[in-house]
């Protein structure tokens, strides 16, 4: 199953991962803050996610790892 | 199975730039093609004056770091030093096509075995976001608040279109990084020009268009519009010279 996980430490908030999801399944955390105090991206619906690795090809800060 | 990690030639540490700015992309797909070609224990990156100068403590490879625009001068000596070794060279704006032109055009006459990797985001990003020579006309920065007026400052500098005409010159071109497509076919921009040097085909530069959201005063999305409609016309995207054609 596709999986996608964020190195939340890294995560800078920018957003540009959540922009080019096709599935719309990533978002900004609305209660975490990392200790940057950056809201980092995180993924609502694991199991929708396709494994098509745009929002890691988008990511400045390679916060993220995507396993199939 | 992992279908995408971290490249091994990137170090596993925070980088220093800002939310949303595209140089991580580029550093990761720099790293990408290294990896790809297996070319790691061999290279030596030097690193520019600017937001990249820090670039040596990203890249896992040995690294220099170069006075203010005289990267490609450092990387010809490092190459002709150690011929077998992969020499690239990271750039910015501010570096590359301002302070350091000569020594970009000069290393591309005589066609040096380097690879160039050269980021463009209009505007001088480290030192506050001063108006550079690649800002567009009419571009609103700390030192141009009332846009780029051309009669006062003069024209934005074309690199890969004025390198075109150099002779020496062999692989050119011109990609950006504002969506997935993009990324990818500056992925293989970047690996070609690797691959060039590694087949000792001489001097390839691959100027990525880039976002400075900070300076822009625009969010990281916002960027990438803003990028893609105004930078692109003016900077647009494509293989400007390809001499390892010809030879064919």
């Amino acid at each position: 199953m596709a999986k996608v996980t964020f190195k939340e430490e890294r995560c800078k908030g920018c957003g540009l991962c959540v922009s080019v999801c096709p599935k719309k399944i990533l978002q900004l955390s609305k209660e975490k803050l990392n200790s940057k105090g950056y809201r980092p991206a995180e993924i609502t619906r694991q199991e929708d996610c396709i494994a098509c690795v745009f929002c890691a090809t988008m990511c400045p800060d390679v916060v993220i790892t995507v396993e199939k | 199975m992992i279908v995408f990690e971290k490249p091994k030639s990137l170090v596993d540490m925070p980088m220093h730039y800002c939310p949303g700015c595209t140089h991580g992309i580029i550093h990761r797909l720099v790293a990408e093609a290294i990896d790809e070609l297996g070319i790691q224990h061999k290279t030596i990156g030097i690193a520019s004056v600017g937001c990249s100068v820090f670039a040596y403590n990203y890249f896992d490879c040995d690294m220099v770091q170069a006075a203010h625009g005289r990267a490609p001068a450092v990387a010809t000596g490092v190459k002709r030093a150690n011929p077998e070794n992969i020499v690239f060279t990271y750039q910015g704006d501010g570096d590359l096509a301002s302070i350091g032109t000569a020594e970009t055009v000069h290393a591309a006459a005589r066609n040096e075995n380097i690879t160039i990797i050269f980021v463009n985001n209009a505007i001088y990003g480290m030192t506050g976001g001063q108006m550079a020579p690649t800002s567009l006309p009419g571009q609103v920065t700390q030192t141009s608040p009332y846009g780029r007026d051309t009669t006062q400052v003069g024209f934005p500098v074309k690199m890969c279109e004025m390198l075109s005409k150099v002779d020496g010159a062999t692989y050119l071109e011109r990609v950006a990084v504002n969506n997935v497509r993009n990324v990818r076919n500056a992925k293989k921009a970047i690996k070609k020009a690797f691959q060039n040097q590694v087949e000792g085909k001489g001097f390839s530069l691959i100027e990525v268009l880039s976002t400075c959201p900070t300076n822009w005063g625009k969010n990281p999305l916002d960027s990438l519009k803003w990028q893609e409609d105004n930078m692109t016309p003016y900077y647009p995207l494509g293989v400007y010279k390809d001499s390892t054609k010809e030879e064919k």
